[in-house]
């Protein structure tokens, strides 16, 4: 393994540890990986940076945490001109902070499109008044999510136990 | 005349020693057994105890086994196991360096059985088995009950079988076979190709059959491992066995395999065809899965080991002398610093901080000085468990 090689693994170890528990020190990513806990830090600040390391997030089960909140997954089929590419519309959709993600997808539709908020009327209305507005979109249809059983690739639903025997050879 | 059927009864019910063959009188009792009854009933104890993956068997696996249950695959296969699983395990050793056709290849119930029906298919009545020390438990009481002679080597401190080695002892007892496990449980240490290759010189030079345990192949850190039946003629006096309980998380599926020349893979294919019959076949089916698409989960367990491994080690070694592991997940670390035997230390461990290690004389006598801490087990738990070890060790 060269250097350039080298670097570029110690990099995507450190950042597959983070993605998993952005909480732990420099000193014990230095501790999982032989790295110098120096190493780590120049690693993340690096990656912080160059944008690679975007945010560090918690994820909440905000339905346990007795909070409502309302998730719209939205098919949105748009139409394209030369003043306005996919580039174009996505920007404008994405900034409105009531959308969590925006998404540009191949099948049927354009944009998937994850809309956020207090009620199915707020979220509704939201894509009625600022979405469905928008020039370039030509249809948008609403799911409304019931509910979530697996988020950022973490299971919201615990099923399964340890039942090793204490001791084994 | 006739004794009525209550005497006949009472009589039979005063067992005696004597109906318990001499043999299994002689298998000396499981060292873990005793340890593993003080556990019992203690709560909040962090086990570095278990020789089995923490995680479960990936989704994907399981998913396909419930799949074939569904579709009533419940009846017994060839005594051989499933000609796909054979070609895909023949195809899938190239990595460790083995050209094998799948007709050499036998589907066992785990690499345990696959063990015992190697030693009693080359064993005579007397035959010495060479085991280097410390190791897994059952080599040495399947030698014995197979009339076989097993003779320890003891390989403290640096745990690797050398050629003087082996070659001593094989000169005193004329072996038939030696039966190695790399790597290594309980010591976590596996063996670079040179090292394999003096021990393949040794087994050359005394005709001896090496039975290659490699159940941890996939979990080598490292250097990437080889099976000793790549070098140079030993295919044809190398019976590897491996299985899917360690790289897959697959431990109580029990399934495993055996590669062997075709004289001796017939002599274990009678015994098996005997005592087993024939793997479970649901969990053939699962290690199908598991070698056509099971190399991301493979991957991702390893990784998780490899940066335990570091944790763990980096931890205790403020404390206790322990070389870095070169594979599976365990590691023995030396705690004759600490002026207690194995046993004296893991009991009041348990006792003091509630943490469970095995107290490395139940891998054989040169275990005695040290203790076998699996780091099977999450982060959270792992790091709890290094920092009650390291207490425990100061306040000594």
């Amino acid at each position: 393994m060269d250097a350039v090689e080298k670097n570029r693994e110690k990099t995507l170890e450190v950042l597959r540890i983070l993605e998993d528990n952005a909480r732990l020190s420099s000193e014990e990513i230095s501790e999982m990986t032989g790295y110098t806990a120096q190493e780590i830090e120049e690693v993340i600040k690096g990656a912080e940076e160059k944008s690679i390391i975007l945010k560090y997030k918690t994820l909440v089960d905000w339905e346990k945490a007795g909070e409502e909140i309302v998730y719209a997954v939205i098919d949105v089929r748009v139409t394209l001109t030369r003043e306005k590419s996919y580039d174009d519309i996505a920007k404008r959709i994405a900034k409105f902070p009531e959308v969590h993600a925006v998404r540009l997808v191949s099948g049927d539709y354009d944009f998937q499109v994850v809309v956020k908020g207090k009620s199915l009327k707020e979220v509704a209305f939201f894509v009625a008044e600022k979405i469905s507005t928008i020039p370039e979109v030509l249809t948008t249809v609403t799911h409304f999510v019931l509910r979530s059983y697996k988020e950022e690739g973490v299971l919201l639903f615990s099923d399964e136990e340890d039942r090793r025997l204490a001791i084994v050879p | 005349m006739f004794c009525s059927s209550a005497t006949r009864r009472t009589g039979g019910s005063q067992l005696s020693h004597e109906r318990v063959s001499r043999r299994v009188q002689g298998l000396k009792p499981s060292g873990i057994r005793r340890f593993f009854e003080l556990i019992i009933g203690r709560d909040d104890v962090i086990s570095l105890g278990v020789g089995e993956p923490d995680f479960a068997v990936p989704w994907r696996i399981r998913e396909e086994i419930i799949y074939a249950l569904e579709k009533g695959m419940t009846s017994y296969t060839s005594n051989f196991g499933l000609k796909e699983l054979r070609e895909a395990i023949s195809e899938y050793y190239r990595k460790f360096g083995v050209e094998c056709d799948a007709k050499n290849v036998l589907v066992t119930t785990g690499v345990s059985e696959g063990v015992d029906i190697a030693l009693r298919a080359i064993l005579n009545e007397g035959d010495g088995v060479l085991i280097p020390e410390p190791c897994y438990v059952s080599y040495s009481p399947l030698t014995s009950l197979t009339g076989g002679e097993a003779v320890a080597i003891p390989t403290t401190p640096n745990f690797r079988p050398s050629y003087e080695l082996i070659n001593e002892y094989a000169r005193l007892t004329k072996p038939r076979a030696i039966v190695i496990n790399y790597p290594n449980n309980p010591t976590g240490v596996s063996y670079s190709k040179k090292e394999l290759e003096e021990i393949a010189d040794a087994a050359i030079e005394h005709d001896m059959i090496v039975i290659s345990d490699e159940i941890y192949a996939e979990l080598s850190y490292t250097f990437k491992h080889i099976s000793i039946a790549s070098l140079n003629g030993m295919q044809e006096r190398t019976i590897i066995l491996n299985g899917f309980s360690k790289a897959f998380a697959m431990t109580g599926l029990r399934i495993g395999y055996a590669i062997a020349p075709a004289d001796i893979l017939e002599g274990m294919l009678k015994i098996h065809q005997y005592c087993m019959l024939c793997a479970p076949v649901t969990a053939q089916i699962g290690a199908l899965e598991a070698l056509r698409n099971g190399e991301d989960e493979l991957e991702k367990m390893r990784a998780e080991y490899i940066r335990r491994r570091n944790f763990f080690v980096k931890r205790i070694r403020k404390v206790l002398d322990i070389k870095m592991p070169d594979g599976a997940f365990y590691a023995f670390p030396s705690i004759k610093s600490a002026g207690l035997s194995s046993e004296e230390f893991a009991e009041r461990l348990l006792f003091e901080k509630n943490v469970a290690v095995v107290p490395g004389n139940a891998f054989g006598e040169c275990g005695e000085g040290y203790i076998r801490c699996a780091y099977a087990v999450d982060m959270e738990k792992l790091r709890d468990a290094a920092d009650r070890i390291v207490e425990f060790v100061e306040g000594l």
